[in-house]
């Protein structure tokens, strides 16, 4: 297989776990204005507890196969309970206020989060590796991918898809991209503003520890997992624009085939390809490819 | 002088130097005096005050840089790697090293935050000090990874220093080096530049119409920001006598910016005092509960936010400034 | 008395979507004009001042301010050539004392976005800057912050930041709306005052004709991003095309 053709794999590969683990911190940013920083913890909390569901599950003598549906699962846990209790509990206080006030909020949410899991967990790192291995290997064009990786397309395609159905052809989706555009007409028409808020941020939860949950099984879980990410994510969202779920797929994609450039052309600028990346966007667009105009008024 | 440290007011009518000389001898003084970890703790308390005064700066224009870890860790290493390197060993080339690293780097990374406000100026902040930290730890051969460098002890003059009386004698260093900062501090704040930072939190679109260069305001801020927490750096390089990637860690950055937030807007003793308080409270808190103090500082934050509902600069920036001597 | 135009503006347009803000717009300013542009909304008229502030770029056309070019220049830039503005909603430091507000009016045009070393506040400025206050009559309010003002003072404030520029050309937008009927005329009395003294030109979007027909000396009329009458406000206002534009 020609190296082009390792590297576009590479990219679309890396690209789909850049998806997952980006795209809830723009749908909240989106709708509710908010970037939310401790989206790190979000994805940590899904790694941690989607690794505690696996050990869990493979005390059992069941099906290894199955433990793969345990890790939705995880990510629906974080979401229904973190979710509501971090908006209603803290973010619904934050609206309307000075944007960098919901900075330094989300900040020390992460902060807070960031030790509670120290606390539940310990620092000693997690290793739920058995799904990882169930999945073997898998030989494309004479090269050799796990199979893991191929999970991780489908999984990133098929939330991308959900979304876009989510969004594009249900009613409640239809509320959300009325709130994208004017939350104050919005109310005006009717939507019951902090239900859309409250369900919204749960989506973007759960979306943020669906990634965990799939990467858990591809790393040792440690404390600090969630800082890398969000600095990660932020520059994938970034790059697409900040709100827009195009935006994340189209980052991602970039960001992903460039670095998988990167690894394989000049291994020395890997750890910086994602912020070139960014960089070399903002320069052209400095709100991000599909980011929507902002006029200023005078 | 005084004045200055309360209110931030650094107009040259109120300086009594005399007071102000006898002041920083006490201090000095103190070094030979106080148990030598409170020296410590005071000397650590200091240098990151000087990072803190950084964030202060910036955010008088409604801006938090959630990546001052940058210069501090920038500061840090550049002794680290003069004395690796060089075998440097004199504290004032470190200290003019380390704030010559850090200008420069904040020169570089401002030429790109110094366009964003708000969300974008906070994040691309805090990606660029984690830049800093994976390099740092990634670097290992360079750098010694994530165990970090010793820091020798340094010379004083050309004289060496001995090991028994080094906690005084840098606690003294830094002293006279804060002192230096709140000096330049002190000139900023009462300059053009000083006050246009608080125009710009107001309206950006006034100060361009004024004929000033919002942009190039914020540049030089940032540069300025880069500096202080750099001389941190150095200083605390040599109360450690050890450096780490943690240096550039997200919550070293964090730390700056609470203490900014317990400290205040105006004034220089209300962040340096409160670094050195944090400091003290840290040093006994995370004894006792090393994986509960980030969330400390995290509930902490949370309920100042929550008890300024106007919005934590317009509470803490109680502008009794008068303008008439 | 061949002196030269202060401003020249030669074509100007602009598209925002499908709207012709500006559609080919000419005019000259001569030094020492006291000029009313009026219009309905959407005309342009602020447009007109946000292209030749720099605040705006045209798609084409040129702006010579002093016989030198300026379009592409930002807003900074083109102020410290001397062009001073007022805004519709008055542009102030909102949190800051009105001495202070004048103050900074005073410092940042001589490199006040670089200075971190010479103190603001110096005899020489406080004094100018209370001068200046006392002309707006303005005095009473000094300590307080810009905020407390009521309409009528913002609006002298915000013009009073921008004569402290000592601008040769100085465009206000509106400088009397929002303001109680019974007040406009004291205001504008006030600011054609210090602008005379000064010898500023002054070119002033309003919408109340009574105000226009009282203190322009030459009346410019904007329509869909078009200049379609110029001229001695008795002439323009009469003719049937101004009196249109009663009320804006």
């Amino acid at each position: 297989m020609s190296t082009l053709t390792i590297i576009g794999v590479d990219g679309v590969v890396f690209a789909a776990w850049l998806f997952l683990i980006s795209v809830g911190l723009t749908l909240i940013y989106g709708v509710l204005r908010i970037l939310n920083i401790a989206h790190g913890s979000l994805y940590a909390l899904g790694a941690y507890t989607g690794a505690t569901l696996l050990l869990a599950y493979f005390r059992h003598d069941l099906w290894p196969l199955g433990s793969l549906a345990v890790l939705p699962l995880a990510a629906l846990l974080v979401g229904v309970t973190a979710g509501p209790l971090i908006e209603r509990g803290l973010l619904q206080r934050m609206y309307g206020r000075d944007e960098i006030l919901q900075l330094l909020t989300t900040y020390a949410l992460f902060l807070i989060l960031e030790d509670v899991m120290k606390l539940v967990w310990g620092t000693s790192p997690y290793y739920a590796y058995r799904p990882y291995g169930l999945l073997g290997q898998v030989s494309l064009g004479g090269v050799v991918y796990p199979g893991y990786s191929f999970l991780l397309v489908g999984i990133a395609a098929l939330t991308g898809a959900a979304l876009w159905a989510f969004v594009n052809r249900s009613r409640f989706g239809r509320l959300v991209v009325a709130v994208i555009h004017d939350p104050e007409i919005s109310v005006a028409m009717g939507v019951n503003l902090p239900r859309v808020y409250v369900v919204t941020f749960s989506l973007g939860a759960a979306l943020a520890a669906l990634g965990g949950a799939y990467t858990a099984p591809m790393i040792a879980i440690v404390p600090g997992i969630g800082v890398e990410v969000i600095v990660v994510a932020f520059a994938v969202v970034v790059v697409g624009g900040l709100g827009s779920l195009e935006g994340a797929a189209l980052g991602a994609l970039i960001v992903g085939v460039v670095r998988s450039a990167a690894v394989h052309l000049l291994p020395t600028l890997e750890l910086f390809t994602i912020y070139l990346v960014m960089a070399g966007v903002l320069l052209l667009r400095p709100y991000g490819l599909l980011a929507g105009e902002r006029v200023r008024r005078l | 002088m005084i004045r200055l440290l309360v209110e931030g007011d650094a107009r040259p009518a109120t300086a009594g130097w005399a007071l102000v000389a006898a002041g920083i001898g006490a201090a000095l003084a103190l070094g030979w005096v106080l148990p030598r970890w409170l020296t410590f703790v005071v000397t650590q308390g200091l240098a990151k005050g000087l990072a803190v005064m950084g964030v202060v700066l910036l955010m008088r224009a409604g801006l938090v840089s959630f990546g001052q870890g940058l210069y501090y860790a920038g500061g840090a290493y550049a002794v680290g790697f003069a004395a690796r390197l060089v075998g440097l060993r004199e504290a004032t080339g470190h200290a003019a090293l380390g704030v010559a690293a850090g200008v420069l780097l904040g020169a570089l990374v401002g030429v790109v935050v110094a366009r964003y406000r708000s969300i974008f100026f906070a994040m691309l902040t805090l990606a660029f000090s984690m830049v800093l930290y994976g390099v740092l730890i990634k670097a290992y051969t360079v750098t010694g990874g994530s165990d970090g460098m010793p820091i020798p002890l340094p010379t004083l003059l050309g004289l060496p220093v001995p090991a028994d009386r080094a906690g005084a004698i840098v606690y003294d260093v830094t002293i006279g080096c804060v002192a230096l900062a709140v000096y330049v501090i002190a000139r900023y704040l009462a300059s053009p530049l000083g006050f246009l930072m608080r125009a710009i939190r107001d309206n950006e679109v006034r100060v361009q119409y004024l004929g000033g260069s919002v942009r190039r305001a914020i540049y030089r801020t940032y540069v300025l920001a880069a500096g202080l927490a750099a001389l941190g750096g150095v200083l605390g390089a040599f109360n450690v006598g050890h450096i780490d990637p943690d240096l550039a860690y997200w919550t070293t950055s964090g730390e700056f910016v609470f203490v900014t937030l317990i400290g205040g807007l105006e004034g220089v003793g209300a962040p340096l005092g409160g670094a050195v308080a944090y400091e003290l409270v840290k040093s006994y808190a995370f004894k006792y509960a090393p994986y509960a103090w980030e969330m400390v500082v995290g509930i902490a934050m949370l309920v100042i936010i929550f008890l300024f509902p106007e919005g934590v600069w317009v509470s803490l920036a109680r502008r009794r400034r008068r303008t008439s001597p | 008395m061949s002196a030269a135009p202060l401003l020249e503006i030669e074509n100007l347009t602009l598209r925002f979507g499908q709207v012709e803000a500006a559609a080919g717009e000419s005019l000259v300013l001569m030094p020492g004009e006291f000029v009313g542009i009026i219009g309905p909304n959407g005309a342009g008229k602020t447009t007109l001042l946000n292209l030749i502030t720099g605040y705006l770029r045209p798609e084409s056309g040129s702006i010579r301010f002093q016989g030198r070019p300026i379009v592409g220049l930002p807003p900074e830039v083109i102020t410290g050539l001397g062009i001073g503005r007022s805004f519709q909603v008055p542009q102030l430091f909102a949190s800051l004392p009105v001495l202070e507000n004048v103050l900074i009016a005073l410092a940042t045009p001589c490199g006040g976005d670089r200075d971190a070393w010479t103190p603001m506040v110096t005899p020489a400025r406080e004094r100018t800057a209370r001068a200046l206050l006392g002309q707006f009559g303005l005095q009473e309010w000094t300590e307080r912050p810009a905020a407390e003002l009521p309409e009528g003072g913002r609006k002298l404030l915000d013009v009073a930041l921008a004569a402290a520029l000592r601008p040769k050309l100085l465009l206000l937008d509106e400088p009397t709306s929002g303001v109680s009927a019974e007040d406009k005329y004291p205001l504008m009395d006030t600011l054609v005052a210090v602008l005379e003294r000064e010898g500023v030109t002054t070119a002033f979007v309003e919408h109340d004709m009574d105000v226009v027909r009282r203190y322009a000396r030459r009346v410019v009329v904007l329509s869909e991003g078009r200049i379609i009458a110029d001229g001695p406000p008795a002439r323009v206002l009469d003719d049937g095309r101004g009196r249109g534009f009663l009320g804006g």
